[in-house]
């Protein structure tokens, strides 16, 4: 999941005329599908745009372990404690082949965390929503993991290796999360009122933020047609969209649940389910910093980060300490 | 009931008794611990928490589903976890100790898993077929949580000033609880008895050297005698337990009718 904004530094469709002979020449391998490994010449605008997505989805990762965490101590079985834990221990996994993928690039983890602790990196806006009840776990697992397969999935097609092979991995276990998710909805729907009461209520809370993982509309990403071109992204945003709402809105209905839109309708003649509008304005306001929990969800991250200095300096000071005694 | 209680009990009951404290031992500190999850010093430990902290949710999820058996009243791992109120947990005072600075989780952690391991060594060759198979599985997962608490008690106790200082104050602060894990009470020496549970001398020498091993090469000074507080293992609690009981069984004492 988990890239929405990833600026290439260029906007709207490439012109091969304006490309130096190196850049011709990368555009040609990419064009024949030949996978970009990290010794290889990249133009540097490729690099820089990788790094920029690799890493907000590595962020998306460690970020989105807290509002699922917020329920690990109240999961209301044993099966269903350890199956959250390993869930949110495979993002930590996730996140760190990540970052190793994004190191790959030039870059090292700290510089990637700085930028996340600063504000300056980004991750993806639906980790800025709190998890109120049981069912949002199940909600989370369902759409929001089911959101970021639909993204994911071409990534493991994407034209720099180490990101292309990470993702294989990623995809596994989010589909085996989705799974899970769904699983504990259908659960909740089968129960009790007060459990379906709380299944619907968590549909009507993630439904458009969910939607709004893909991303703005195709009409407004300035950066697809390059990311495109580079085979870094392999569908537009709208299209990627448009797949989830197909799957999701028969699943929705299984459950026996409403979707929160009144005027989603199915059309007969594109075979597609055509959804209202989108409140874009919602989006832009969680991207910037005003969702619900933007704040608690950075300020959990650099706490974390900062109540740990002096583990890490610990563990820094030992391993030369050790060095030295061997040296010695 | 009194420390030294159990006397009365049938066999069937010592026997209950014995395999709820190492259910809840396994069940609170794997609740401690996963609080962790989203909050540690470094992303490989927020991984190697998470692990530890599901090997023992696992574990105490055996342990507790073979009590209810043995209770032969119908009661799983899960009602036993989600519905008994603190005095009815047995699990030891040490592994509800809040989890404080992450020295004092990895001091807890090292402390228990310094029992652990031994005290499932032994139930590994118990005369109890399903005791066995469990402690058998356990003990792989233990020696890892050892290995790793150890290394970790070494790094901070030896790193810098600073870690050296809240190790130690961890150390200090904990040690109190220590004694009641190798405290054998009538439940205990019955299970020997019975063969199918573990003689704590020999559980305590193994702790004590390890202890020692590992704090000489932390440069931490173990502390002198002193009292050691006990009750736990009877039911007798610290203040914390009800606390974590009570978020932890948030949503079956909430919804009672409800299947999760």
């Amino acid at each position: 999941m988990y890239s929405q904004l990833v600026d290439t530094g260029a906007k709207g469709k490439p012109s091969r005329e304006g490309m130096s002979p190196e850049e011709a020449a990368f555009q040609d391998r990419i064009d024949q599908d030949i996978t970009v490994e990290p010794r290889d010449w990249m133009p540097e605008q490729y690099r820089k745009t990788l790094i920029r997505q690799i890493s907000q989805h590595a962020h998306s990762e460690i970020v989105g372990m807290l509002p699922e965490g917020n329920w690990i101590s109240r999961a209301p079985s044993l099966r269903r404690k350890l199956i959250l834990l390993a869930k949110v221990q495979d993002e930590a996994g996730h996140g760190l082949y990540l970052y190793s993928a994004a190191e790959t690039l030039g870059v090292d983890r700290q510089e990637l965390l700085d930028a996340l602790h600063s504000g300056k990196a980004k991750y993806s806006s639906i980790f800025n929503y709190p998890t109120l009840t049981w069912a949002d776990i199940g909600a989370i697992g369902w759409l929001v993991d089911g959101a970021a397969i639909m993204n994911q999935i071409p990534l493991c097609r994407c034209s720099y290796g180490p990101y292309a092979r990470a993702m294989v991995r990623i995809c596994k276990e989010e589909s085996f999360h989705q799974r899970q998710g769904y699983e504990i909805m259908l659960e909740l729907c089968r129960g009790t009122e007060e459990q379906k009461r709380m299944a619907q209520d968590a549909l009507n809370r993630w439904w458009w933020p969910s939607l709004m993982m893909f991303g703005p509309p195709d009409g407004e990403s300035v950066h697809t047609q390059q990311s495109m071109a580079w085979k870094i992204k392999r569908h537009t945003n709208d299209e990627l969209r448009q797949r989830f709402i197909d799957q999701t809105v028969p699943q929705a209905h299984y459950l026996g649940l409403t979707l929160p839109d009144p005027e989603l309708r199915y059309d007969e003649e594109s075979g597609h389910w055509q959804i209202g509008e989108i409140d874009w304005s919602e989006f832009w306001r969680v991207i910037q910093g005003d969702g619900p929990c933007n704040r608690e969800r950075l300020g959990a991250r650099v706490r974390a980060y900062e109540e740990g200095a002096w583990v890490r300096e610990a563990a820094r000071v030992h391993a030369e300490k050790q060095a030295a005694r061997r040296a010695a | 009931m009194a420390v030294t209680g159990g006397a009365a009990m049938s066999d069937a009951s010592k026997q209950f008794e014995y395999l709820l404290r190492l259910g809840d031992n396994a069940l609170v500190l794997g609740q401690r611990l996963s609080a962790w999850v989203g909050h540690a010093p470094v992303l490989e430990e927020e991984m190697a928490t998470a692990n530890v902290a599901l090997d023992l949710i696992g574990q105490a999820k055996s342990w507790l589903d073979l009590a209810g058996q043995v209770e032969g009243e119908g009661r799983d791992a899960d009602w036993l976890a989600y519905h008994r109120d603190a005095w009815d947990y047995r699990n030891a005072l040490l592994v509800e100790q809040p989890n404080g600075d992450y020295a004092m989780t990895i001091m807890r952690q090292f402390l228990f898993d310094a029992f652990h391991l031994p005290l499932l060594e032994q139930l590994a060759a118990s005369g109890d077929e399903r005791v066995r198979d469990i402690a058998a599985k356990s003990v792989k997962e233990v020696r890892y949580h050892l290995r790793r608490s150890s290394e970790w008690v070494i790094r901070l106790g030896d790193g810098t000033e600073e870690s050296h200082r809240r190790t130690q104050a961890a150390l200090d602060e904990l040690w109190r609880f220590t004694g009641e894990l190798m405290a054998a009470d009538a439940v205990d020496q019955a299970m020997v008895e019975q063969g199918l549970g573990a003689d704590l001398e020999p559980v305590a020498d193994a702790w004590r050297q390890r202890v020692d091993q590992v704090l000489e090469a932390a440069t931490l000074e173990r502390p002198g005698e002193q009292w050691m507080q006990q009750g736990g293992k009877q039911g007798r609690h610290s203040e914390h337990l009800g606390y974590i009981l009570a978020e932890m069984q948030f949503l079956p004492r909430a919804y009672p009718d409800a299947r999760w």
